[in-house]
C-alpha cells in the first residue's frame, strides 16, 4: 500500500503547524468566522486536526454520519456551498505555504471535497 | 521485558505492547481513542521513568514537563511508573492557614503550609473544598523562593466558598486541597521571542508566580506584565510589580485601569483594558509565549487575539477561570 500524504509530509507534527495556520485563516475570515463565535478554540482545534488528518488521510474514525450530525445545527445557520468553498480554499493554502506539492495538495482536497455533502446535509 | 508500574501495582509488557494496550489488558480502565498517537484522548503522566519520544511528539512543551505521554504509541525501553490524569483529584492534602491578609478591598491574601511534601509549578493551581462545594485558585508562590503556599481569593458577592474563607477561615484551620492542576505555567522554550502576561483581578496570582519564575531561570528575552482593574484601587501588588521592573531590564510591568476616563487615569498607569495596552505595543506575537489569567471574556477574546496575531495555539496557556454560578 502506497503512504499516505499524511505519512509522506510528516505525521501529527506537520500537522500541528498545518492547524494553527489554517484555523487562523478560517478565524481571520469575515465569509465564514461567525460560525465560531464563541466556541471554545482548543476544542476547535482538536477538530480541525482531525479534519486535517482526515483529508491527509492519516488515522481517523469519521463517518459520513458523524460529519452530518456535527455539522446539522450550522446548516440551520445557513451553511452552505459558499462557506464549504471557502474552507477548501483555506485548505488548499494552507498545505501550500507549507510547502506540500500540488500533487499531494489536490489528493487532501479530494478527501476533503468528499465529505461535502454530509457537511451541508444533502 | 519492561514494565509498567500504576498505582503500586506492575504489569510486565508484551512484546511490542503499547503502555495503553497492557493497561488495558490487565483491567485497567484508561481512557482512549485513535490509538494512533493522534487524537491525544489517552494522554497519560510518567511519574518515574522517561517516556520515548515518539510518544511525546505535537504535546506542548508544559505537558512534556509534567511528564505527558501518549502511552498507545509508548514502548518504552525502561521501566515506567504512570498516572492517569485524573488521578491528580483523587489524593487530597490537608494544609494549614498561616497567614491572612487582605490586598485591597476585594482580595484575601490567603498563606499555607502542607505537612506533606507538594510538589507544584508556579501558576498552576489546587481545588479547595468546602462540604460539598469545591473552588479551584491559582498559586502565586513560586516553590524554589516562596516556602508558604500562597492564594489570592477574590471576595465574590455571594460567593460561599469566598466568603467562608474571607469570614470564617481562622489562623491554623485546615483546608482539605486537592491538586496541583494545570498546564499554565512558565517552561523554557529556546525558540520564543518574548512572555506576554495579561491578567484582570485576581488572576495576577498565576502571574506573578510565573513571571518570577520566568526571571529566576534567567530568561533574557522580553516580559510583558499587563495586569487590569477598573479602578486604581482594585490593583494590588503595584509596588512589588514596579521594584522588579527596576531590578530587571527584560521586565516591562503595566498595571491598567479600565473605569475611568482617560485624564483621570493616575501618572504611570495605562488606560484601557489590559489586552488591548497589550496588543497596542505587540503588533506580532508570532514565537511569543502568552499566558492569560482573569476573567473569563477577557482570556476568550484575548485568546483568540493573541492567535490572530500569529501565537501558536500550542504557546498560548490559560486555564479556565470559571465562574460559579450563585448558590
Amino acid at each position: 500500500m502506497s503512504q499516505s500524504v499524511y505519512e509522506r509530509i510528516g505525521g501529527g507534527a506537520a500537522v500541528d503547524a498545518a492547524v494553527d495556520l489554517f484555523y487562523r485563516k478560517v478565524l481571520a475570515d469575515d465569509r465564514i468566522n461567525n460560525f465560531f463565535e464563541g466556541t471554545d478554540m482548543e476544542k476547535q482545534a482538536a477538530k480541525q486536526k482531525a479534519f486535517l488528518t482526515m483529508a491527509l488521510g492519516g488515522p481517523n474514525n469519521y463517518t459520513g454520519e458523524d460529519m452530518r450530525k456535527g455539522h446539522a445545527h450550522l446548516v440551520e445557520r445557513g451553511l452552505n456551498d459558499s462557506h464549504f468553498d471557502a474552507v477548501m480554499e483555506h485548505l488548499g493554502a494552507t498545505l501550500k505555504e507549507l510547502g506540500v506539492s500540488d500533487d499531494l495538495i489536490g489528493e487532501a482536497a479530494a478527501i476533503a471535497e468528499s465529505t461535502r455533502n454530509d457537511v451541508l446535509g444533502k | 521485558m519492561t514494565k509498567v508500574v500504576y498505582q503500586g501495582r506492575s504489569y510486565e509488557r508484551l512484546d511490542d505492547e503499547s503502555v495503553l494496550r497492557c493497561l488495558l489488558r490487565n483491567g485497567i480502565r484508561a481512557p482512549y481513542s485513535c490509538e494512533s498517537g493522534a487524537c491525544q484522548a489517552c494522554t497519560m503522566r510518567a511519574i518515574s521513568g522517561t517516556p520515548p519520544a515518539n510518544s511525546q511528539e505535537d504535546l506542548k512543551e508544559t505537558q512534556k514537563a509534567l511528564g505527558y505521554f501518549k502511552p498507545c504509541v509508548c514502548r518504552p525501553d525502561e521501566d515506567l511508573e504512570v498516572a492517569l490524569l485524573d488521578d491528580a483529584h483523587n489524593h487530597k492534602y490537608q494544609m494549614e492557614v498561616v497567614e491572612k491578609r487582605f490586598l485591597n478591598d476585594e482580595i484575601l491574601r490567603l498563606r499555607l503550609t502542607c505537612d506533606e511534601s507538594f510538589e507544584y509549578r508556579a501558576g498552576q493551581f489546587i481545588n479547595i473544598f468546602k462540604d460539598d462545594l469545591i473552588r479551584s485558585y491559582s498559586m502565586a508562590s513560586l516553590p524554589v523562593q516562596d516556602d508558604l503556599l500562597e492564594l489570592h481569593v477574590k471576595l465574590v458577592p455571594n460567593g460561599v466558598v469566598s466568603h467562608w474563607l474571607c469570614d470564617d477561615v481562622q489562623l491554623g484551620d485546615q483546608l482539605t486541597v486537592t491538586g496541583p492542576m494545570g498546564e499554565c505555567f512558565y517552561h523554557e522554550v529556546d525558540s520564543t521571542e518574548g512572555l506576554l502576561a495579561v491578567g484582570t483581578g485576581s488572576g495576577l496570582a498565576p502571574l506573578w508566580g510565573i513571571v518570577r519564575d520566568a526571571l529566576i531561570q534567567g530568561y533574557e528575552k522580553p516580559i510583558i506584565l499587563c495586569h487590569g482593574a477598573m479602578k486604581p484601587e482594585n490593583l494590588y501588588y503595584v509596588e512589588a510589580l514596579r521594584q522588579l521592573e527596576e531590578t530587571h531590564e527584560n521586565f516591562n510591568y503595566f498595571p491598567c485601569v479600565s473605569g475611568l476616563d482617560e485624564d483621570e487615569v493616575p501618572a504611570g498607569m495605562s488606560s484601557g483594558f489590559p489586552n488591548d495596552v497589550a496588543f497596542a505595543q505587540l503588533p506580532s506575537l508570532a514565537k511569543w509565549q502568552v499566558f492569560l489569567c482573569g476573567h473569563p471574556d477577557m482570556v476568550n477574546n484575548t485568546k483568540k487575539q493573541a492567535f490572530l496575531a500569529g501565537a501558536s495555539l500550542k504557546n498560548i496557556h490559560a486555564d479556565p477561570f470559571v465562574m460559579a454560578p450563585h448558590a
